[in-house]
């Protein structure tokens, strides 16, 4: 299974920062998220299933999209981007 | 005392005081996210805001005490694996059943709450209805910006959404019909003027004590209705107005030939015209307008006042007025308009204020 690594605040709605997920990419893993961690809902995927503009989501230190391939022990960042006003 | 809850690029301010005296900072809460709207639910005494997370969405949330927690409210999300995704609630208002709430934002949406505003559901008459693909967004955005309940009636509403004008439903949001009938949308050609749903309406407010009759501020005019939003007139066109662009609107609930506005100098510049401060009042449905200056800056004073950001409180000799700007200056009246104080200075640039 890939780990999903969270902060502040996504960290605390989902009740710890790292979780185990399965899926095959990176929009399944966060949809897996979503699935164990209700409280998450919405606040990295919006409805288009899509990732926030100002989110950034990173395997293994590479900068990803929803279709990026995760695999087995991978690791998933999910930060908030450099931005903001 | 009154309250003020006043939303700012930076957080939910909570003014408390009066205008005589001075008011103080109750409360902040949400720093660093944008608060586009907060209101006080007279009902329940229950405080909503919402907020737009830059990185993680808009969202309403729920309190009963602002300098306390907060609860995260259900359902404000567009439906899933759609196309669209909600950009921000733009205003919350409290219906007139028991527990009913409404909240609009954009793309051009309407939510309704049955239990004050923990839970949520979006309005399908509105978000399908058959002209949706057909709806332009102003600069703002595609924004449901003004909700107007029927005083006793819980069926009847309106809404207003720019670019796309007003709308009223007779069956609690069941089915909608567009009601722009009058409104002279001049931004676009002569040929297209006869537009039926392409109006910019920045305002609406209804009278308190004759519900039919409504006005509202234009992207280019102030108009009046007599007839519950079936049809408008021009009531700034000629008048003493500086200029028929600006946002917001109130009226004093307690005179039905009542309105205030807050003139921007047009479009392509919306700021107080001629560096001045001025809030222009009619007393006689429109017919005529004049300025109310004193202890409003006269001077070097070039403010932008959101359409959400100026309200009211109480009624007749009694009514209390507030507005903010972009440039985080708070201003209220105790005396009607007559006189002005600056009630708070410093803060992030406002984007609404409500008196709770």
């Amino acid at each position: 299974m890939a780990l999903v690594m969270l902060r502040a605040p996504l960290a605390d709605l989902a009740g710890g920062r790292e979780h185990p997920v399965d899926g095959a990419t990176v929009k399944e893993a966060l949809v897996a998220l979503e699935r164990t961690c209700p409280n998450i809902s919405g606040w990295v995927l919006d409805e288009r299933r899509t990732i926030r503009t100002h989110v950034n989501v990173y395997v293994n230190g590479e900068l990803a999209r929803e279709e990026t391939v995760v695999g087995d022990s991978d690791r998933i960042h999910v930060l908030p981007a450099i931005s903001g006003g | 005392m009154t309250e003020v809850l006043v939303g700012t690029k930076k957080g939910l301010f909570v003014l408390e005081g009066d205008v005589g005296s001075g008011f103080d900072v109750k409360a902040r809460a949400f720093p660093g996210q944008a608060v586009e709207y907060a209101m006080r639910d007279p009902r329940s005494g229950r405080y909503l805001a919402s907020v737009t997370s830059w990185f993680y969405g808009g969202r309403i949330w729920a309190t009963d005490d602002p300098a306390g927690e907060w609860q995260e409210a259900e359902g404000i999300a567009l439906p899933e694996e759609g196309d669209q995704s909600l950009a921000r609630i733009w205003v919350i208002e409290p219906g007139v059943a028991d527990g009913d709430v409404y909240a609009g934002g954009d793309p051009g949406c309407l939510f309704e709450s049955h239990d004050g505003g923990l839970t949520w559901s979006l309005n399908r008459g509105l978000w399908d209805h058959p002209t949706r693909p057909e709806w332009n967004p102003g600069a703002g955005g595609l924004c449901l910006h003004t909700i107007v309940p029927w005083p006793d009636d819980p069926d009847r509403l309106m809404v207003a959404i720019s670019a796309v004008g007003v709308w009223l439903s007779d069956d609690r949001g069941a089915t909608w019909r567009y009601s722009n009938a009058g409104i002279v949308p001049e931004y676009l050609p002569e040929e297209a003027q006869d537009a039926e749903f392409q109006h910019c309406v920045h305002n609406v407010r209804r009278s308190g004590s004759r519900p039919e009759r409504l006005f509202m501020q234009f992207h280019g005019g102030v108009y009046r209705s007599d007839d519950a939003g079936a049809t408008w007139i021009d009531v700034g066109d000629g008048t003493d107005l500086p200029s028929d662009f600006g946002f917001p609107i109130v009226v004093d609930p307690a005179d039905a030939d009542s309105a205030f506005v807050i003139p921007h100098i047009g479009a392509e510049d919306r700021t107080t015209p001629g560096g001045a401060v001025r809030v222009w009042e009619t007393r006689d449905a429109g017919a005529s307008w004049s300025p109310r200056t004193e202890g409003l800056p006269q001077q070097n004073a070039y403010l932008t006042v959101l359409r959400e950001a100026f309200d009211t409180a109480g009624e007749g000799s009694g009514l209390e007025l507030y507005f903010g700007a972009t440039s985080g200056e708070v201003f209220g009246s105790g005396d009607a308009g007559a006189s002005w104080a600056q009630i708070a200075d410093h803060l992030p640039p406002v984007h609404s204020v409500r008196t709770a």
